[in-house]
């Protein structure tokens, strides 16, 4: 189902401005704390209003503006998963699973049961939310809106406030769920590994605006703009500096690059992630950058090193520093060989950004 | 000498005090719901305004507020004429009295704690509620209620408590006709002047008891659900 979204919204500190639109069935939108991402959300579920823009879902219009249309949330069929679950405390897990149908009471509480199956709650029917695990409080705000039958469904960073392990856990789970829905799902995150798991198409946005939006494996691979690198987890940036077709001065890292690939014009930036470095022992080689380890942090399965360029050719040493992660297979080779004396940008994996 | 004055004391300002008690409390309860629902969603601006008016009997004496209320309802003065020449009503002297009386003074304490309750009830309770297709009567009763059980109670409790004892507003509005206004502490205002220490005894326990036991029930129910208390 086609999904169409147009906002404008005042907000505090920035304004939402906003367009994008989608054929996907698995929607993410990544952006940083605060940016509108959950507003954003909030007002396709109706839950908040938008100053200005057009909704529409399918040939479904919920909001338009101009023809001052705003439907109720109540009439949207739109589900929408909170951060904390929004589970009714008073209310068993059976009672949360009914509390929005509508109909005869035998044909609600059939319904109920399918769910109960269909997501693992059966034993916990007569429980209270307060009584439930992180899990288990997941299943069944989920078999409460599925149990509505949305027509899309909006999953408001569901994970914000697990710890790391369980959150892959509910993550993975929520995915296996979500398998067998039709409808559109979108999921908003700052976390880009969620996303980037979850998602067909991605949206970026930064400060209330899109900042890119496309294909979320094209995004990652190659982000175009500065604020979609930083979010999809590029660590190293420097203002360029054009000099022709293939060559660049990289200020922040003080160094020339050159590239085989033609420099777009319009590219204000580079990025580097900090996984691509191509250790180098010996003799320097194009486009190696020398570089001083400032610190190292020893992580389970892999070591951070946080670096800064030694003088380079432009004669100014550069001011950002470095960051280089290093895998443990290949830290075997380090611990062997020593610090490499350069790292090298390898000419495919540069970013080229714009602002 | 007890035991003879318990066999003769007239009981009739219990239920008089019971009777406007329990009225003033229910007419505070929905008042006060529906205020503290609508000052919630003022203007900052506007709700500051109405929630001082609606909360000085509160902090007024209450003989304050019997002298407005005297202002209003006295026949002498329009709304008083009005009600006594079109529908019959007399307010000045009577039960009804009481009951007003009882409920301008208690007012705040069932507005203010419904008020706090309504505020701390999570926003995206009604949210998932309203995408959930659930019409707003049916969020408000079913979601907003029981989550605000706890304050709602202790607001009815305490505003129950004090309508039962109410004195000042009750004795210059309703007066103290013994069988019709003459509430518990009336009584013992009374019967203190003529120097009977063990009626107003008597009564002053059954205030006490009352009030006790309100505070109690109170205090239960605000624990109630929370199995673990943190203490520090």
């Amino acid at each position: 189902m086609a999904v169409y979204v147009e906002l404008r919204k005042r907000m505090e500190g920035f304004s939402l401005d906003l367009q994008f639109q989608s054929n996907s069935k698995r929607i993410g939108i990544l952006g940083a704390s605060g940016c509108g991402k959950s507003m954003t959300l909030k007002s396709i579920a109706g839950i908040e209003t938008p100053e200005e823009g057009r909704i529409q879902i399918g040939n479904r219009v919920l909001f338009d503006s101009d023809e001052k249309i705003n439907i109720k949330p109540q009439r949207r069929n739109a589900g929408y998963l909170f951060q904390n679950y929004a589970l009714f405390s008073a209310m068993t897990v059976e009672g949360n699973i009914g509390a929005g149908l509508r109909g005869r009471r035998k044909e609600r509480q059939e319904r109920v049961q399918e769910m109960i199956r269909k997501f693992g709650l059966l034993g916990l029917e007569k429980r209270f939310p307060g009584e439930l695990s992180g899990g288990q409080q997941q299943r069944t705000a989920l078999a409460r809106i599925m149990a509505y039958e949305p027509e899309i469904i909006l999953l408001d960073e569901p994970y914000a406030a697990l710890d790391m392990f369980l959150r892959d856990r509910l993550q993975q789970e929520l995915l296996d769920m979500l398998g067998d829905y039709e409808g559109t799902v979108i999921l908003v995150s700052h976390n880009r590994d969620e996303i980037y798991r979850f998602s067909d198409e991605l949206l970026v946005m930064e400060k209330g605006r899109a900042a890119c939006f496309g294909k979320s494996k094209d995004i990652f691979s190659n982000p175009k703009k500065k604020a979609a690198a930083g979010l999809t987890g590029c660590k190293n940036f420097s203002k360029i500096r054009r000099i022709d077709e293939h060559h660049l001065e990289a200020s922040d890292f003080g160094i020339h690059l050159c590239t085989k690939r033609k420099i777009p014009e319009n590219a204000a930036y580079i990025g580097f992630r900090a996984h691509e470095f191509e250790p180098v022992w010996g003799m320097r080689e194009e486009n190696c950058i020398k570089v001083q380890v400032e610190s190292a942090a020893q992580l389970p399965f892999e070591t951070q090193y946080f670096l800064r360029s030694e003088r380079g050719q432009t004669g100014e040493p550069g001011q950002e520093q470095i960051c280089w992660f290093v895998q443990r297979d290949r830290q075997r080779e380090i611990e062997k060989k020593g610090l490499p004396s350069y790292l090298k940008f390898t000419e495919e994996h540069i970013l080229f950004l714009e602002g | 000498m007890l035991n003879e004055i318990l066999k003769n004391l007239d009981w009739s300002p219990l239920f008089i005090s019971l009777k406007t008690g329990i009225a003033a409390t229910g007419i505070c309860f929905f008042a006060g719901l529906y205020a503290a629902g609508r000052v919630m969603r003022m203007s900052k601006k506007k709700r500051a305004f109405v929630d001082g008016i609606l909360t000085l009997p509160m902090v007024l004496p209450p003989t304050v507020a019997g002298f407005f209320l005297l202002l209003v309802f006295s026949r002498r003065r329009a709304l008083g004429i009005f009600l006594f020449d079109e529908l019959h009503i007399k307010v000045v002297q009577t039960w009804l009295g009481c009951i007003i009386a009882a409920t301008i003074i208690a007012f705040p304490l069932m507005y203010r704690n419904a008020r706090a309750a309504f505020e701390q009830v999570d926003m995206n309770l009604i949210h998932a509620g309203r995408t959930l297709g659930m019409p707003e009567y049916v969020i408000f009763w079913k979601i907003v209620m029981p989550e605000a059980r706890p304050g709602i109670t202790s607001g009815t409790i305490l505003t129950f408590a004090r309508a039962l004892g109410e004195y000042g507003a009750t004795s210059m509005l309703a007066g103290n006709i013994p069988g019709k206004t003459g509430t518990i502490s009336q009584k013992i205002a009374m019967v203190i002047q003529d120097g009977d220490y063990i009626t107003a005894g008597i009564w002053v326990t059954v205030v006490l008891l009352i009030a006790f036991v309100s505070l109690y029930l109170i205090n239960l129910i605000a624990g109630r659900g929370k199995r673990h208390i943190k203490r520090w």
